[in-house]
């Protein structure tokens, strides 16, 4: 389980936390509002009870042990019944307890549970913007530290909170009956107490920053090698390396040791603190009851010596909870930072079914018939109509930028005619990607329209307008789950015959079939046991199976050799027979049969054609092409 | 308990064993941590017994003086107490962060002994997550076990001896009540521990897939599984919450078990005590000091329980540390090492190879093959043909299975592996700049090198060009990983890197597969006309890289299929043949531009 981090706590990131603090606690008592109330009550019981069963030290000495002494003929009746009384106390007390505890592991998971998957179901619908413009490392962070902080806060701080402070109001009250002077006492030492924590804590908390920082710089130091290790071991560096390793080392040695010293020290500090406080109580305590003036007996002495330990020990936990709960709520910050991020908008009301022909008319229908249309409903005149899916897209004077001012698509006019195979080379850079990017509306064009079937793409359902489109990319993604799974991801229902059919297709049946057990083989780790080009043969079958209508392969085989290339050559052809198919590739064997191959440099189509067209114009084609620089 | 077993047995005893040489210098530190930490709980086991006295002898017998005096001795003590915890507190932070530091420096400088061999038996993110991860869990339990591991039995041990002093009737119900708890916590720990286990396996699933989404979100949009995912999700977590509520529900137990254990101590102790003190065995004051033992004992067991799972938890960090440090590197110098390479001949005679991890046939059979010194070779074939494999036993990164590769016509097994290695310079295949200036990465192949030689070696790689036009030159920063250079770019640093090392024997595995064709020819007839002397073998997946070698070797499945010049391989080789064709006879097929510059 991760640790809380010491840190240094501000003065904003205490304002930051109350409004955070609002908003959680707001979230949780909507949930958990009678919950709540019930761990209180729950906790006031078992406090009670708890000082209840202290106060019985005076009754048992004063009352019962003092008097039995004095008497010649000791009674025990009496003692067994007050001892019978708080016994059914304590009972309560642990009943009450344990109550609490159990419905807090119920509230706490169930947040838990509530908070991240609330989160995921966000996270879905935020657009490919969010997590291009997020580093992936702090999304994961949101489901591993944060959630988890924030589970322990709401398990044990706000149950510990409310417990100390409920301790401490009830033990002040009951050592002000006691003994007022040894009240007195007590609350200095506790003044002593604080301000030695402040202290230690403080400087715990500045060589903990320091630590923090020595761990950051060596493990980075230790990534950066381990991932260069043979590079290391081909230039014989392995010397110089120690050498840089050592510094950060014992570096990270000093600092380490500080933070943990002072932490180690702070509470053998506060308990010996503790333990002199309850010398001084029995010393002054033990001289007024002596004295006999304040009405100090024996037994409330006995009492208050007890009282003043469980004074001591909510007030130690009251400070160390406060720095863990402004941590905690910078988490939950972020968590609610996420919630608030715009889900992908989506306008369209076109949606895509499946139909069939009949005397010229198309015919919605449930079963798959390799015909689709485009659903469109108008609600002006309240009719719908059916228009078929061919596979024509239209770019007409797109203009497009990431970010303001800074275009990166300049007046993209494009056509592709059904079943036709568009190619984009260029440099990297150039916007190739970007403009599969608008096909499925990953991002919104700035300027121009595209059109699908002559239908605007934004008045398309995205989950119509996607699942319309293929997508093979240059970075697989495969999931967690069997091979089969992952060919079965591009279409749910899919029977075995139709993922077997589909592997033939990319020509992966062959590799899967010898893994250790076929289609049924596990992958993890984004298929970390394969090879990217097996990998990107898998992606190739999952856009197969799915069947679309029309296809984007970006850089879909560019980890494929030309040999094996070669051999799936056959599949791809047959996938993108009879299907628009956009394709991105630096290899001319993928691109050269195109019906048309556009060239793109800094954002604008400076030449297209197709190979032939292209070749005899000798230019940037012909230059990218043959290597050679033509002569201007 | 089940780490009694563990413990004593031979293989964790050696592990224990080796772990604790890495205490070095820190023997004084771990020795003095339980010392004082002892000193702490002898000096808080006192006070109790000085309280009974000061109401035995001081209030009921009114003698003030003796209040004061005996006073003056609890705060003595806890003074001691005080000083001996903070030295106990600081002996343990340095001897934790001391064992710490050495742990990882020994494993880090074992690592650097690692051939290729370990390193790819480790694998580089577990080598990561043991010298940062595991050793922190072992830090933090070394630290736990010198302070709490000595605290809590002895506050356990002697809270019950002064116990039984003040009263051996009373002392029983603690030995009971402790024997009932620590049956109890036991069974609790070692019930939930299980639980715990396949509960975190669980977790780490659920991030995984967390990972998996966050990654591959472009999938998942464009085949529309947002819907799909989440319900997954909301499966998985579902079933985490059902696992983690039955691991807490047990847990939840533990506290009030043990309040309970402490009421009815209490109870029980102020009912005989009562009698006890009435009869005249016990006094009014011993019955507090009891009273405050029985804290101390009950609290000490829970202590105990917590260091028990904290140790099981860490064992397995344990293990994978020890076997980072005892890991023999597989290739070492021989003996008697041969300090110079004669020239930049490499002969392959009769070589079989396979990875040893790997079960599985060879990867090379039967591999004869004589270069001349000053060659170029190019080597093509398809992936997973052995290209690589081939290339690594020239500098000795790997060991041959049977058969023996020579260099200058010496076995490279009698070679001292630095001679070997700076004489046979390899462009690996996954290269990696490290953070620092140009400069700085390139002085890996030459420390000495003066910059003007550094200039030269990047004209030679093609690499000056995009250098002059970073605004800090060759004093341009290199990010961590090389990130804030394209990959064309790396490519070609890698190789002047490569090339500062003036080697006899220089091998590019894929080496310039970003660079475009243009200036990948470039640095082919630098090569040719610069270190003409020196012998190059070139891997390459594109025809037009390799056509112009000497000779060019075809591998297939671990064989070599055809040596021959481009010539004579288009006439006589099918494979070749083919590769050439399906990248046509222009003489390119590639359609990346000059490295993105």
């Amino acid at each position: 389980m991760p640790r809380p981090r010491a840190q240094q706590v501000s003065r904003k990131d205490i304002a930051n936390s109350a409004d955070t603090m609002k908003r959680l606690f707001a979230y949780l008592f909507r949930y958990y509002g009678l919950q709540f109330a019930a761990v209180f009550v729950c906790i006031i019981i078992s406090v009670l009870a708890n000082v209840r069963g202290t106060l019985f030290m005076q009754t048992l000495i004063d009352d019962y042990v003092m008097p039995m002494l004095e008497s010649e003929n000791a009674d025990f009746t009496p003692l067994l019944q007050a001892i019978l009384k708080v016994a059914a106390f304590y009972c309560i007390g642990i009943a009450a307890a344990l109550t609490y505890n159990l419905i807090m592991v119920y509230v706490s998971q169930g947040a838990q549970r509530r908070f991240r998957n609330e989160l995921f179901e966000h996270m879905e619908k935020l657009p490919i913007s969010y997590f291009d413009t997020h580093k992936h490392g702090d999304i994961m962070s949101f489901y591993t530290n944060d959630i988890d902080t924030m589970r322990q806060m709401i398990s044990q701080s706000i149950p510990q909170m409310i417990n100390a402070s409920f301790t401490v109001v009830s033990v002040l009250v009951s050592m002000f009956i006691l003994s007022v002077p040894l009240t007195a006492v007590t609350l200095l030492m506790v003044g002593v107490m604080l301000i030695v924590t402040k202290n230690l804590g403080g400087s715990s908390a500045k060589y903990f920053g320091a630590q923090q920082r020595d761990i950051a710089a060596l493990n980075g130091n230790i990534q950066e090698m381990m991932n260069g290790q043979k590079v290391v071991k081909v230039f014989c560096h392995e010397e110089e390396s120690i050498a840089e390793f050592k510094k950060l080392n014992d570096q990270l040695f000093e600092s380490a040791d500080n933070a943990n010293k002072f932490a180690n020290i702070l509470m053998p500090a506060n308990a010996q603190i503790g333990n002199i406080s309850y010398v001084l109580i029995a010393v002054v305590g033990g001289a007024l009851a002596l004295s006999g003036m304040t009405g100090l007996t024996l037994g409330k002495l006995a009492s208050f010596l007890s009282f003043n330990k469980s004074f001591n020990m909510p007030i130690s936990q009251v400070s160390q909870q406060l720095n863990f709960i402004v941590m905690a709520m910078a988490g939950a910050g972020r968590i609610f930072g996420l919630m608030d991020e715009e889900p992908e908008v989506d306008d369209g009301y076109v949606t895509l079914v499946n139909a069939k022909e009949d005397n010229g008319e198309l015919i919605e229908c449930e079963e798959r018939t390799g015909v689709w249309a485009w659903k469109h409903y108008h609600s002006q005149e309240g009719t719908t109509t059916y228009t078929k899916l061919s596979g024509r897209i239209v770019f007409d004077d797109v203009d497009f930028s990431y970010v303001p001012n800074k275009p990166v698509l300049h007046n993209i006019v494009m056509y592709a005619k059904e079943g036709q195979k568009i190619a984009f080379v260029g440099a990297t850079g150039a916007g190739k990607t970007t403009i599969t990017n608008l096909i499925n509306r990953f991002y919104d064009v700035s300027d121009g329209k595209i059109r699908f079937d002559d239908i605007n793409v934004n008045k398309i359902k995205k989950a119509a307008l996607r699942s319309s489109l293929g997508i093979v990319l240059q970075d697989t993604h495969l999931f967690t789950g069997t091979v089969a799974d992952n060919i079965r991801y591009g279409k749910l229902s899919a029977t075995d015959e139709e993922v077997v059919a589909a592997a033939r297709l990319a020509n992966a049946d062959g590799f899967i079939r010898r893994l250790p057990d076929g289609y049924d083989t596990m992958l993890s780790g984004d298929g970390a046991n394969l090879s990217q080009g097996q990998r990107q043969l898998l992606a190739i079958a999952r856009a197969a199976i799915a069947d679309p209508p029309a296809l984007i392969l970006d850089e879909a085989t560019s980890s494929i050799d030309t040999r094996t290339e070669k051999i799936i050559q056959d599949g791809m052809d047959r996938l993108m027979r009879g299907r628009t198919t956009f394709v991105i590739a630096h290899r001319l064997s993928t691109i050269r049969n195109s019906d048309c191959i556009m060239v793109l440099d800094g954002g604008r189509i400076i030449e297209r054609g197709s190979h032939e067209e292209l070749i005899s114009q000798g230019g940037k084609y012909y230059q990218l092409y043959t290597g050679k620089v033509v002569n201007a | 308990m089940t780490c009694m077993e563990q413990c004593s047995d031979s293989y964790g005893g050696t592990m224990i064993l080796r772990l604790l040489q890495e205490v070095k210098e820190y023997k004084k530190d771990v020795f003095l941590t339980p010392v004082f930490m002892l000193l702490e709980v002898a000096m808080e086991m006192i006070i109790p017994l000085l309280m009974a006295s000061i109401i035995d002898d001081g209030v009921e017998a009114g003698n003030l003086r003796h209040i004061f005096m005996i006073g003056g001795c609890m705060v003595v003590c806890a003074g001691i107490g005080l000083f001996a915890g903070i030295e106990g507190g600081r002996y343990g932070a340095r001897a934790s962060t001391g064992f710490a530091r050495n742990l990882r420096q020994s494993m880090f400088e074992n690592i650097q002994t690692f051939s290729f061999a370990n390193i790819d038996k480790f694998s580089q993110s577990s080598l990561i997550t043991r010298l940062t991860t595991d050793v922190t869990n072992l830090q933090n339990s070394f630290q736990m076990i010198l302070r709490i591991g000595t605290r809590a039995p002895a506050s356990l041990i002697v809270a019950m001896l002064m116990s039984f002093y003040i009263s051996p009737q009373l002392a029983q119900i603690y030995l009971w009540a402790a024997l009932i708890l620590g049956v109890v916590v036991a069974f609790i720990t070692v019930r939930t521990k299980k639980i715990f286990e396949q509960v975190f396996k669980k977790y780490d699933d659920l991030n995984a897939s967390v990972q998996e989404n966050v990654s591959g979100i472009r999938v998942v949009k464009a085949f529309v599984r947002e819907d799909y995912e989440t319900q997954k999700f909301h499966a998985a977590s579902n079933n985490l919450y059902r696992m983690f509520i039955r691991a807490e529900r047990m847990l939840v137990g533990m506290m009030p078990i043990m309040q309970g254990m402490v009421y009815a101590c209490i109870l029980l102790i102020s009912w005989f005590g009562a009698k006890l003190i009435v009869s005249d065995h016990l006094t009014t004051g011993e019955l507090m000091s009891l009273l405050t033992y029985c804290m101390n004992i009950l609290m000490s067991l829970m202590m105990l329980s917590m260091i028990f799972v904290m140790i099981t938890m860490s064992i397995a960090s344990a293990e994978r540390i020890t076997e980072v440090l005892s890991e023999r590197p597989t290739i070492t110098n021989p003996d008697d090492p041969v300090m110079e390479v004669k020239d930049g001949s490499v002969d392959f005679s009769h070589v079989d190879f396979a990875y040893g991890t790997h079960a599985g046939g060879d990867v090379l059979s039967d591999i004869d093959l004589h270069i001349r010194s000053g060659e170029m070779i190019g080597i093509i074939g398809s992936t997973g043909s052995s290209k690589t494999s081939l290339v690594n036993l020239i500098s000795h990164l790997y060991d041959v299975k049977s058969g023996s590769v020579s260099v200058g016509g010496i076995d490279v097994k009698k070679y001292d592996l630095e001679t070997l290695r700076n004489e046979v310079s390899v462009v690996l295949q996954n290269n990696v700049l490290f953070s620092g200036t140009i400069y700085d990465n390139l002085r890996w192949g030459d420390k000495n090198a003066t910059d003007e030689e550094c200039r030269q070696a990047c004209k030679w790689a093609c690499a000056d060009e995009f250098i002059e036009q970073f605004p800090d030159g060759y004093d341009t920063f290199i990010e961590q990983g090389g990130t804030n250079v394209s990959g064309g770019q790396r490519q070609r640093l890698c190789i002047a890197r490569a090339l500062l090392k003036k080697p006899k024997v220089l091998i590019l595995d894929d080496s310039t597969s970003a660079v475009d064709t243009t200036t990948d020819a470039k640095i082919r007839k630098a090569f040719r006309e610069a270190i003409a002397g020196t012998t190059k073998i070139i891997i390459a997946q594109r025809v037009s890289s390799v056509m112009d070698a000497d000779r060019i070797i075809v591998m297939d499945d671990g064989k070599i299929d055809g040596i021959g010049t481009h010539e004579e391989l288009l006439a006589a080789n099918e494979i070749y043949r083919d590769v050439y064709e399906s990248q046509t006879g222009a003489g390119s097929g590639d359609f990346d531009q000059p490295g993105g510059d």
